[in-house]
């Protein structure tokens, strides 16, 4: 499977993607800059990492989601092929209409930096497979815009339709009904704030995150 | 021609900003202040002379970019 890390300005865990990816398949992904207007030919996983594009200005991802390569993401997407965004990635997805609802200013307006413990709610998925369903990982956090924000009619829309795929153990920023993680209706475009590609070499602290890329990049 | 943008978050959207802002006040004694929500004003400078095309588009250009539908609302003056 061929990979794409998007690097934008202000972008930061793009190397950790790289890593994570390069990991686990044994090929390091192409790293494509927010100027380009085209995936590189045969790019299958997409991966939008975290950061702070563009300073955070105006709204968090809001610039990022406009940027020249993103209606080749949305057309990727549009053909069923995996796009995963950590954090920032995650708030890029959601401006860019990919997922549903918003990130917002944590509920107690501090940047969070800590270990989060997350469970699966959703193992049925391709980015969740190789894990057990209600599984607990411990995965890092560090953000200050994670509160996950969407109406209700959405919320009961996306938690009966398995779209909710992790949750936190103990909500650390606000996120309605404890979301961590959810995907598209079609489950190939996952968005989440905690940083799994951080939690897959125990020099990290914990591998938890490595089932994640094994489940969506068919390894081990 | 100028447009000025105020974008807000919706009723019912938690600000957590606007509650610390309404809080710090509570703590200096304005005891009359029963809510506080905190937005954005966005100045655009814009040439053309026509007071209609220029609201369309910038109508447009605060629904692709400068509000975010899910959480936001705007109104738009302009001058």
């Amino acid at each position: 499977m061929k990979s794409a890390v998007i690097v934008f300005p202000g972008s930061n865990c793009d190397r950790d993607a790289h890593d994570a990816i390069a990991k686990v398949t044994g090929h390091a992904p192409a790293m494509v800059w927010h100027q380009e207007s085209e995936l590189p030919e045969g790019t299958d996983f997409v991966m939008v990492p975290g950061g702070f594009s563009y300073g955070d200005y105006l709204r968090c991802g809001a610039m990022a989601s406009r940027s020249a390569i993103m209606p080749a993401i949305v057309a990727h997407a549009a053909t069923g092929a995996p796009v995963l965004g950590v954090c920032n990635g995650f708030q890029i997805l959601t401006e860019s209409g990919l997922l549903p609802g918003a990130l917002m200013r944590n509920a107690g307006l501090k940047f969070v930096c800590e270990k989060a413990k997350l469970t699966v709610e959703n193992a049925n998925t391709r980015f969740t497979s190789h894990y057990e369903g209600g599984a607990e990982l411990i995965v890092p956090i560090a953000h200050h815009d994670g509160n996950y924000f969407a109406d209700d009619e959405t919320l009961d829309r996306i938690e009966g339709e398995g779209q909710v795929i992790f949750r936190y153990g103990k909500n650390p920023n606000g996120s309605k009904r404890d979301i961590a993680g959810i995907t598209n209706e079609q489950g190939n475009v996952m968005g989440m704030m905690p940083h799994p590609e951080r939690a897959v070499d125990e020099k990290h602290g914990g591998t938890d995150g490595l089932k994640l890329f094994e489940s969506l990049l068919g390894s081990a | 021609m100028k447009a000025k943008i105020h974008v807000y978050l919706k009723p019912g959207v938690l600000d957590p900003q606007g509650a610390a802002v309404a809080g710090a006040l509570h703590n200096m004694g304005y005891d009359e202040v029963v809510e506080a929500r905190q937005g954005k004003l966005i100045e655009l400078d814009l040439t053309g002379e026509d007071a209609e095309k220029a609201r369309a588009r910038v109508e447009e250009m605060c629904a692709k970019l400068l509000s975010n539908p899910v959480i936001e609302s705007y109104s738009i003056e302009l001058e």
